[in-house]
């Protein structure tokens, strides 16, 4: 793939205000609440555009292209029930207790529901997470830059981290926001072109189905399981992604779902830096619209790439490249659709907004670190009673530091790979129960301090023993699992991951209130604001019908189901 | 203090990448425009982000 002259200048001039963004908010970082909450002063419609694109970060658009090329329309189930319902829930039932509390992060919600060890727990592990997550995502976009456009690996990461440097410590979370703003459109700017081509190319959705069928049937399977999103899911072999229905639902629509969405900080604190509670419920609700089209964005480019892969290079088509034991390698879709589709000109809007959503990434867990060092780490068991200048100045060496440990965690990755995996594997163990523990400290108000934290550590164990008894076919007992003993066979990596999730999450379960019923709850006086049964109902009458938290939440959730029915 | 509207750089920026397009796609070489099925797509797309800009500077004012 060859840049032109074109493609450099809309670069730069996106860089130019990524950067312009964080200079011109500057001067308005007066105090930790701008820095971490942004005063809490933005506008529903901007919290929930940023709270969506947290998310999208590149390794979410291309993996979501490459599922979409090796299990067709069944990627789909990520979004409409692996999204939609949990960001329903938290916009209606929890956002008044993040929020409401006046709570400054996740973990401090936990510290004021529960006790210090359990927020010692979540903040610490969240902590250390956010600085993995985002050198592994510097990692990728060093590879990928330095793969399509051969650029250097180390010019890539050291000045992604210096871009993403300057405009937090400038602007801080505002300036995340804002330019989470400025990628998400790029992102819709910059791939929906490749969709409407593919699809002309293909011959329309009905070409589509009828090459999704050769697809399927050559592999094998059932002429609609690259199609159809539902049909296929009365037993895992009937369908590429080897799982059935209720392991999806629950361990991907119900465990997984659930704990991302309504527990991770990233994406909350977008919303919790929103202008009033009703614009914090809001957004969640806003973000669940473009959240419920991005199939069509991201998943239908790879799923018209394998169709073109099937018409083979000869007839116009399109080859993707293949592993050295002679399997595709999906990982690629993206870029090579791009570099298919696009001349010079879009070639350079469809390149920045892949950076550009790398580097989305990266901020988006910056900021979540830097809050949670600062307000639960540093200012908890560091130094109390500090000046408010004092915790500013911390926050932005925090960023610093933060930035720091992701480009030595980028550069543990290129050396230590397996090391990489297994951190990231213990961490999916660590957040596997959180829900339990979320849900029952907002719904029950017996629950107890010793309970959450015992449910978590008992929770986490579960996962690992869980995970550490199964494998999956036709895989070494290791990293992939069994290395206790192998008890279960699972006929694929997917379905073993939401199962290793559902026993945590049910194990937190039950532990919490177990525990919860031997040991001492929490006066009720203190708990007001923080447990469903003790705080007054909000009340939203007054606002406009489409202003409703719940009334927006049916409407999404018809929606969803809409979209479940079309495609199932 | 009020800070700056997000649909101030936002319009800004999608109004000068777009014209950008725009002018690529009237004054480059035509021939690159086979791999997009024949389509001046940096024209047509190019002005689409412009009205978007335009659009979002013009709320911004508003």
């Amino acid at each position: 793939m060859k840049l032109g002259l074109v493609d450099w200048a809309i670069m730069a001039t996106y860089f130019v205000f990524v950067l312009g963004i964080g200079f011109a908010l500057r001067r308005f970082m007066k105090t930790t609440s701008d820095f971490f909450l942004s005063g809490r002063s933005i506008p529903a419609w901007v919290a929930g555009l940023a709270f969506i694109s947290a998310n999208l970060g590149a390794q979410e658009v291309m993996g979501m292209a490459a599922s979409g090329a090796k299990y067709g329309i069944m990627t789909s189930h990520f979004y409409w029930i692996g999204a939609i319902p949990a960001m329903v829930f938290l916009a209606v039932f929890m956002m008044p207790f993040y929020y409401g509390s006046r709570a400054r992060s996740v973990p401090e919600y936990l510290k004021l529901r529960f006790d210090e060890k359990t927020r010692g727990l979540n903040a610490i592990t969240f902590a250390l997470m956010t600085v993995l997550s985002s050198g592994i995502s510097m990692y990728a976009m060093g590879l990928l830059l330095n793969l399509l456009l051969g650029w250097s690996f180390d010019v890539s990461i050291w000045l992604c981290a210096l871009i993403v440097l300057l405009y937090i410590t400038m602007g801080g979370l505002t300036s995340a926001i804002y330019n989470e703003v400025l990628q998400f459109f790029m992102i819709v700017f910059g791939f929906l072109p490749l969709v409407l081509l593919g699809l002309h190319d293909v011959g329309g959705w009905s070409g589509l189905r009828a090459g999704l069928e050769h697809v399927a049937t050559a592999r094998g399977f059932a002429a609609g399981a690259w199609s159809q999103s539902w049909a296929h899911m009365g037993s895992p072999s009937e369908n590429p992604m080897g799982v059935e229905w209720f392991g999806m639902a629950m361990g991907l629509g119900f465990v997984l779902s659930f704990g991302y969405w309504c527990t991770d900080f990233l994406t909350i604190q977008r919303a919790m830096a929103s202008e009033s509670m009703s614009a914090a419920r809001r957004a969640p609700l806003i973000a669940a619209f473009p959240k419920m089209l991005f199939p069509f964005l991201v998943i239908l480019p790879g799923m018209l790439a394998i169709v073109l892969n099937q018409r083979g290079l000869a007839a116009g088509g399109f080859a993707l490249p293949v592993k050295a034991d002679g399997t595709l390698n999906y990982d690629m879709t993206v870029p090579l659709m791009l570099a298919h589709y696009f001349p010079q000109g879009m070639l350079g809007v469809g390149v920045t907004a892949l950076i550009a959503s790398f580097m989305a990434g990266m901020a988006g867990n910056v900021t979540a670190f830097n809050t949670v060092f600062t307000y639960d780490i540093y200012q908890a068991y560091l130094r109390r009673g500090a000046s408010d200048e004092h915790y500013l100045r911390v926050g932005r060496v925090a960023t610093v530091g933060g930035i720091g440990a992701a480009v030595a965690a980028a550069y543990l990755a290129t050396r230590f790979n397996n090391i990489m995996d297994m951190l990231q594997l213990v961490f999916a163990f660590v957040n596997a129960p959180l829900f339990a523990t979320f849900l029952l400290g907002m719904f029950w108000k017996r629950t107890t301090g010793h309970g959450a934290f015992a449910g978590l550590v008992a929770g986490t164990a579960a996962a690992a023993v869980h995970h550490g008894l199964t494998l999956t076919f036709g895989s070494l007992p290791g990293i992939k699992g069994g290395w206790l003993a192998v008890v279960h066979a699972y006929p694929s990596e997917m379905a073993q991951n939401f199962w290793t999730a559902i026993w945590a999450w049910s194990t937190c379960f039950v532990v919490t209130i177990l525990v919860s019923l031997v040991t001492r709850p929490r006066a009720e006086a203190e708990l007001r604001g923080l447990v469903y049964s003790l705080t007054e109902r909000l009340r939203s009458d007054d606002e406009p019908w489409w202003r409703r938290p719940a009334v927006l939440g049916v409407v999404v959730l018809t929606l969803a189901l809409g979209l479940n029915l079309v495609f199932r | 203090m009020k800070r700056m509207d997000i649909r101030l750089p936002l319009g800004l920026m999608f109004a000068v990448v777009g014209l950008l397009l725009v002018g690529y796609g009237l004054f480059g070489d035509p021939a690159i425009y086979a791999r997009s099925l024949g389509l001046n797509i940096n024209l047509w797309w190019g002005l689409a982000m412009a009205a978007f800009g335009a659009l979002m500077l013009w709320l911004s004012r508003r």
